[in-house]
């Protein structure tokens, strides 16, 4: 049963997240931090979100452009 | 909203996912036998049908605020996987998705493995092989169909969209008899992985309490934002991997 658990949650984490679970907590963290400067700082910080995702693309690109260099 | 960007993204979502699961199914028809092959794709459609059945619905009655916030947040995880892998291809880091060589490779799998018969299954390999290209290509379909959907409270229309896709494909697989290797899959990846990480940010941020500027009128900007920015990568990366100029160096002597 545990294993047939482990696999289940293995598919989920492979077909949301992927190869890079940077991204998916770049999202996770500017999606946190949009929500707290709404609602405790008062500041409508729209720009906030798509910052963080372009800048996530970016850095995880990076990593794997190191990696896969000829 | 408008209903195109809904009908649009999951339309070609589906065509993508759909061509590679024609792959498969035509290397399990062709190579071993078209009856279990069809068992197989038609109880893989069964156990979809079922998904967005229920899972549809049940979204719908989750307050707009909290749904957008959860699927934004998907929506943006999910496109950038797809925008990631898209830009990897198109600057020549990772090979381009080659549906000729998976139906080659399909095909010697499939002459090589033993049959078996299971139940009403003549042929349990076909069945097998049938059933897992389709439902696992055709999750993702479901996850996009769904959450677009249910984000614009139109899990109807993206069902059908996905549906003609699939129509579509399965046309043009009966017309060629062969893996379409000529759709150009990557730039339909490209631009599927620019929707969903635009409207992951869209729904994502309105989910958060954030009012966009221009409001719907933001993904105007968002949606061509986020394709320059990709493209802008691509640019990058093929630059850092070209190989650079040779200088040639004169001896003083």
């Amino acid at each position: 049963m545990s294993g047939w658990l482990r696999a289940f949650g293995a598919f989920w984490y492979d077909f949301i997240v992927g190869d890079d679970w940077r991204g998916a907590a770049a999202v996770a963290l500017a999606l946190a931090a949009t929500a707290v400067l709404v609602h405790a700082a008062g500041v409508n910080a729209w720009w906030l979100l798509p910052a963080c995702v372009f800048a996530a693309l970016g850095w995880s690109l990076r990593r794997a452009a190191a990696r896969g260099r000829p | 909203m408008n209903a195109l960007p809904l009908v649009l993204t999951v339309f070609v979502a589906c065509a993508v996912e759909a061509v590679e699961a024609l792959t498969i199914v035509l290397a399990a028809g062709l190579t071993r036998e078209w009856r279990s092959t069809f068992q197989g794709m038609a109880a893989a459609l069964i156990v979809l049908a079922a998904v967005v059945a229920v899972a549809g619905p049940a979204l719908t009655h989750v307050p707009l605020g909290p749904l957008r916030l959860i699927v934004g947040a998907l929506l943006a995880v999910f496109g950038l996987q797809w925008l990631r892998k898209a830009i990897l291809r198109a600057s020549g880091y990772q090979a381009l998705h080659d549906e000729q060589g998976i139906y080659v490779r399909q095909v010697a799998a499939a002459r090589a493995a033993a049959g078996g018969r299971r139940g009403w299954v003549h042929d349990w390999y076909a069945f097998t092989l049938s059933f897992k290209g389709v439902l696992l290509e055709g999750l993702e379909v479901v996850f996009i169909a769904i959450t677009f959907g249910a984000s614009q409270q139109n899990v109807g229309l993206a069902a059908l969209s996905a549906a003609a896709a699939v129509l579509v494909v399965a046309a043009a697989g009966v017309a060629v008899h062969a893996p379409l290797a000529r759709v150009p899959e990557n730039a339909m990846k490209f631009a599927v992985g620019t929707m969903l990480t635009s409207f992951g940010i869209f729904w994502g941020a309105e989910g958060t309490g954030v009012a966009w500027p221009g409001n719907d009128a933001a993904l105007l900007a968002i949606v061509p934002l986020t394709a320059l920015v990709a493209l802008g990568y691509t640019a990058l990366l093929r630059r850092a991997r070209a190989p650079a100029p040779q200088t040639v160096r004169e001896s003083a002597g």
